[in-house]
């Protein structure tokens, strides 16, 4: 009989993930809280760097595990047992699954930027997040600031709740400087008129071919790039964003009214990864997300026999990230099954 | 005359620490400046006297502060001082009246049983006897309790105690082997001639069964001596110095000679009048919360004492006030450490020409956010909006441009910047004629109350919004809400304002207790006033902190102070608010008639 793996988590890495364990022979059971796969995905009009659509890569996921793979939805999870060496999961609804494996894909949740305050959010109607943002994009309308204006000037703000200890998160989120080049260019291209301004600490274009979609902003787009961050924001009379920030190349302080301020949100480790991980007494690291049991050579294993992880509950990834590291974590997983001692090499030369 | 040669280490040493008592306390009126030196001489012969001397009772002898604050500690501490000091009059009373002089050397009494062997002829010598081994006892019981302090601190309600160097040890040893020692010469007397009380003569007779006492005695009465002769030899360098001091300390305090901002001789009583108890450590939040433990200011003061200033003993601080408070010796433990940064201060002269031009306003009520209700907008907006209802004529001082209120900079010791932002913002409310200056930031009022000697009202603005609402300016609805209020330092141990915010937020809701309120609130961690790279300990602090202000899992977390409100919420499930917020949402709004 084949042996079963339950994956916990319907975005990216747990359907990619699902997709190569079924096909490999397993009996793939994915549960997933809400009642639509694909996680974060869906929020998300176009990618950067190709500008594809976020729906294509849906669309390839969907595919991959729509014969083979016991997809649950609405799927809250209330136990999970561990027997010898087989987990029983049970969820609240009253079913329960049988698992040889357990693959954890709960990802990541956007920063709440209510809790950055001086940027205003929440509190002046035309501070909104890139989320945001890319829900407007995806509605197709024409973009207009939330108190019904076409925008003339946009700032954009880099950072948001990421690198910042003033909020308790030290890490840099990997994706959010190349969305808002991906962002300013996409309003540049509805809004030909608008000035963006983007105030980043640095441009951290790490990715494949990020490095020519930031060139191109500048010299395509003359999207302007401001090193500074923000410090504060306050709301003008007619509902416009004064914002005030340091200009750290030019050395002086800068201020500047826009129509629009949209905050690039960070990660942070989501609410399914707290609680799973509370649930099973899985190791957090100290930025809060899961702790996988070696950072160069076990980024899938767990500090629990049979538990592996993929996709962003670790750690931000992009998308492609996210595919590669979902395939490593099959891999991780099969061999596991298969008798394979995934910890041999590592504890023979790092512990 | 009764004399011998085991008498001289006590004597000595009793020379020795008289001279240098006098000799330090001399050298302190010396350096006090003319004006206090009048202030000395006029209450030394004036009723503020009687005063002194009745402080001196209750908190150098009886210890009744840290009674307060743990009564075995203060027991402890309690009997050392009052026991020792009755063992020494009693003691005098009883040789005086047996040798029927006045004259007696100071040896005499102390040893006594050692000159006197025959049953005492004067009056009432059982009661000499039985209140003396009363009093020896008592002193005793001191003795066990500070030694099991010294092993396991929590019995005395301490997490932990002062941490102390080999010369501390040597001199504690001394101290608390005097009594022993005591106990075993008057009991070998009592044990060979009957002189004992209701402990030593139980004591004696056993010792006779079965120990040489005719020469044993005699020892015991030598290590007595020396153990008295060493621990007054180190009474002037180490810590029981402020067995004197405090005195002096008292005294200052009741003579009205008050402390300047630097370093001065005030100061430096206070110095040399701790006796490092220990409360101010387990006080401290660095050592609770964030094992921070070489910085209190047992240890701070100590360093002062020893004149061995390390940066970070001096910077590593949150001005929070809490040792403050419970100092029983009344040592203003926030004041000596600003005192002490001004000698790290940065010396340049900061230029502040680029602040600003200031247009004139004129107005009734000025209302000054401060930076960091500027970083917590939703607090600002709040306030702008009730003063609004209120119909009171109003300015905001600082909507566009404000100059910060100088407390920052007078914090980190650099008093002369701070007084030149301190000068811009006086000119601003002094032009402006308004009659109350209202604002959001206790860290600013802490500066416009203290520093800034306005001949206006200053208001904090839970005190104001009180005002608001006891007039019927304003009216709030009440809710089913549950909150927890967290005293911000400066505000409430800074300023004494505990129940203004109290009250306004039982009209919005259910007010909660919790464990640390009023005096012994907490510091919510984020103090501007530690300078140190700290931020681990401060999210330490900061998370330990709202734990206890969830523990009944209220609906808000409620604060009067900007700081305190943004560092909550970094870490906090529960919604944080400001008095402000709350109110606001609240508020009904009055038709315009």
């Amino acid at each position: 009989m084949a042996k079963k793996v339950v994956v916990i988590g319907g975005g990216i890495a747990g359907m990619e993930s699902s997709a190569y364990l079924a096909e490999m022979g397993y009996d793939v059971t994915l549960l997933e809280k809400e009642n639509s796969l694909g996680g974060h995905l869906r929020n998300w009009e176009r990618l950067f760097p190709t500008m594809r659509l976020g729906q294509e890569v849906l669309d390839f996921l969907k595919l991959g595990i729509e014969t083979k793979v016991n997809v649950i939805r609405n799927a809250n999870i209330l136990k999970i047992n561990r027997i010898d060496k087989r987990f029983q999961i049970e969820l609240e609804r009253g079913a329960s699954f049988n698992a040889d494996a357990l693959l954890i894909t709960t990802g990541y949740d956007l920063f709440d930027a209510t809790k950055k305050e001086e940027y205003g959010y929440g509190i002046y109607d035309n501070v909104i997040t890139s989320a945001e943002l890319e829900k407007m994009f995806m509605e197709g309308k024409s973009i207009l600031t939330p108190t019904g204006k076409i925008p003339k000037k946009i700032g954009l703000i880099h950072c948001v709740g990421s690198r910042d200890e003033k909020v308790g998160h030290v890490y840099c989120s990997k994706v959010c400087c190349v969305t808002a080049v991906k962002q300013a260019i996409e309003l540049k291209e509805k809004l030909s008129a608008v000035e963006i301004y983007c105030f980043y600490m640095d441009m951290r274009m790490y990715g494949m071919h990020f490095e020519s979609l930031y060139k191109e902003a500048q010299e395509k787009h003359a999207i302007n790039f401001i090193r500074g961050r923000l410090s504060e924001a306050c709301e003008n009379q007619d509902q416009s964003i004064l914002i005030k920030v340091e200009d750290t190349l030019a050395g002086r302080p800068l201020k500047l009214s826009v129509d629009l301020l949209v905050l690039m949100v960070g990660f942070i480790p989501s609410k399914g990864t707290k609680e799973i991980g509370k649930l099973m007494e899985l190791e957090f690291g100290t930025n809060g997300f899961y702790k996988t049991k070696d950072q160069h050579t076990l980024t899938n294993v767990s500090n629990i026999p049979g538990v592996f992880f993929a996709g962003s509950c670790t750690g931000p990834k992009t998308i492609t990230n996210t595919v590669t590291d979902a395939r490593a974590a099959v891999t991780t997983v099969a061999s596991y099954l298969e008798g394979y001692n995934l910890e041999i090499r590592t504890k023979a030369f790092f512990q | 005359m009764n004399f011998d040669w085991f008498v001289l280490p006590f004597s000595i040493g009793l020379f020795l620490l008289f001279i240098l008592v006098i000799f330090k306390i001399s050298f302190w009126i010396r350096q006090l400046p003319l004006n206090d030196r009048l202030l000395l001489n006029k209450g030394i012969f004036s009723l503020k006297i009687l005063r002194v001397i009745k402080e001196v009772i209750l908190e150098s002898l009886l210890h009744l502060r840290i009674f307060k604050i743990n009564p075995l500690l203060g027991f402890m501490h309690m009997s050392f001082a009052f026991g020792w000091f009755m063992l020494i009059a009693i003691g005098n009373l009883e040789s005086r009246m047996y040798a029927g002089t006045e004259l007696n050397l100071p040896y005499y009494p102390i040893f006594f049983k050692f000159f006197i062997h025959k049953p005492l002829e004067i009056p009432f010598a059982e009661g000499f006897t039985f209140i003396m081994d009363f009093f020896l006892l008592l002193v005793l019981s001191g003795v066990l309790i500070a030694f099991s302090k010294r092993i396991y601190s929590k019995i005395v309600g301490l997490k932990r105690t002062t941490k102390l160097k080999a010369f501390d040890i040597f001199a504690m040893l001394s101290l608390w082997l005097i009594f022993p020692l005591r106990l075993f010469a008057e009991s070998s007397a009592a044990g060979m001639y009957h002189t004992g009380g209701f402990m030593t003569q139980p004591i004696g007779n056993a010792f006779a069964g079965f120990l040489p006492l005719d020469t044993l005695s005699y020892i015991f009465w030598w290590a007595y001596s020396i153990s008295l002769g060493v621990f007054f030899v180190c009474l002037p360098y180490s810590r029981y110095m402020h067995i004197p001091t405090e005195i002096i300390l008292i005294a200052f305090r009741h003579f009205g000679i008050h402390r300047s901002k630097e370093y001065d001789i005030f100061k430096d009583v206070e110095v040399f009048s701790c006796s490092r108890c220990g409360i101010c450590i387990d006080k401290c939040q660095l050592n609770t919360m964030a094992q921070v433990t070489n910085i209190q200011s047992a240890y701070f003061i100590k360093s002062i004492r020893k004149k061995n200033q390390q940066e970070e003993i001096v910077q590593n601080c949150l001005i929070c006030g809490r040792c403050q408070e419970f100092c029983p010796v009344g040592i203003k433990t926030d004041d000596l450490r600003l005192s002490q940064r001004m000698i790290f201060e940065n010396k340049e002269n900061a230029n502040f020409n680029y602040l600003p031009p200031q247009t004139p306003i004129k107005t009734e009520v000025l209302y000054f956010a401060g930076c960091m209700t500027h970083l917590t907008p939703s607090i600002k907006l709040s306030m702008v909006n009730i003063l609004k209802n209120s119909k009171i004529p109003f300015k905001f001082m600082d909507e566009e441009e404000s100059i910060c209120c100088g407390r920052p900079l007078m914090l980190s010791g650099n008093t002369k910047d701070a007084q030149k932002l301190m000068q811009a913002n006086i000119e601003i409310i002094c032009s402006s004629q308004a009659h109350t200056l209202v604002t959001s930031c206790p860290i600013c009022l802490r500066i416009f109350k203290e520093e800034y000697n306005l001949n206006i009202n200053v208001l904090h603005h839970s005190q104001f919004i009180e005002n608001l609402i006891t007039e019927g300016k304003i009216r709030v609805q009440t809710s089913t809400k549950t909150i927890s209020y967290h005293d911000p330092c400066d505000l409430g141990r800074g300023l004494g304002i505990y129940d203004e915010p109290r009250s306004i937020l039982a009209h919005t809701g259910t007010l909660l207790k919790n464990n640390f309120e009023k005096n012994n609130s907490l510091c919510c961690g984020g103090s501007i006033a530690n300078n140190q790279n700290y931020n681990l300990n401060k999210d330490k602090i900061s998370k330990q902190v709202i734990e206890h202000l969830s523990s009944k899992n209220p609906d808000i977390i409620a604060t009067a102070c900007p700081l305190c409100k943004k560092t909550f919420v970094k870490y906090s499930d529960i919604r944080v608010a400001d008095i402000a917020e709350i109110v606001n949402e609240q508020m009904i709004l009055l038709h315009s008639s």
